[in-house]
């Protein structure tokens, strides 16, 4: 299955909703497209919703590291929602987990944003 | 031929890495290993794969990769090899420094050692050659010496 992605707003903040697989080739490119988009357009307060995603791999990996310094360096923020078991265990072995603000409830999430 | 024994000759494409990883999910699955450890071996086998066709072979379209997955009471034995130029895993940083944490690449060899029990890699000027092993052990172990 490849991956979808679809945005939308709540209080500023900008809600990417992503199902399927984040890997090398396609899954990768949509994410990296979609956050490159949005920068553009100004949108910079940017809540990647994990919560259908079920398989990332390293290359997937590289792409959220990817899109979390590329908001940063623009002077926006990106945090990440509702992480799978298989997508937080990949984070927490990588050591990324405290790296990422990551969220589960989406109201406080949408809040934490400054 | 063994039975126990297959082997894949394979172009370097990415659906080959595809092919790849739902090969190891079936054999995995096969095996009776349970869904975590399928999980685990297909993405281990997913990450060489990608290794073999983007770093070793680099879409090379005149070089193979070939995958090997050899099952016995004890083990799941899957070799990858490509014709590269041979990886030299001195100079692969480790992932987990801080200085490497960010970087947006580099932790598909960290991840097959995570995921597999035993992995053994093997360059030469010919190609990489990477061997990776994963124990059957609890309900996958009790089938399969129940079938022997």
């Amino acid at each position: 299955m490849s991956m979808k992605s679809s945005t939308r707003q709540v209080d500023g903040v900008t809600i990417v909703d992503l199902s399927g697989r984040i890997t090398l080739g396609e899954g990768s490119v949509v994410l990296r497209e979609t956050v490159r988009d949005l920068l553009s357009k100004g949108q910079k307060k940017i809540l990647l919703n994990l919560g259908d995603v079920n398989y990332i791999d390293s290359s997937g990996i590289g792409e959220l590291v990817s899109a979390f310094t590329t908001s940063k360096n623009q002077g926006g923020e990106l945090k990440l929602l509702k992480l799978t078991k298989k997508v937080h265990d990949l984070l927490q072995i990588t050591k990324l987990y405290t790296v990422f603000d990551v969220k589960d409830d989406e109201a406080a999430a949408v809040k934490s944003f400054s | 031929m063994n039975a126990n024994r297959v082997s894949y000759t394979l172009d370097s494409t990415l659906e080959t890495v595809n092919n790849a990883e739902e090969t190891a999910t079936r054999i995995a699955t096969e095996a009776g290993f349970d869904d975590e450890e399928i999980m685990k071996i297909s993405m281990a086998v997913r990450e060489a794969a990608v290794n073999a066709v983007l770093h070793g072979n680099a879409y090379d379209p005149n070089k193979k990769v070939t995958i090997e997955f050899e099952r016995s009471a004890k083990d799941l034995v899957i070799v990858i090899r490509d014709q590269g130029k041979g990886l030299d895993e001195m100079k692969i940083p480790d992932p987990l420094a801080p200085d490497n944490l960010m970087k947006t690449s580099g932790r598909g060899i960290f991840l097959i050692r995570s995921f597999m029990d035993v992995v053994e890699i093997h360059p030469s000027a010919t190609g990489t050659e990477l061997k990776m092993t994963k124990h059957v052990h609890g309900n996958a172990a009790d089938s399969k010496e129940a079938s022997q």
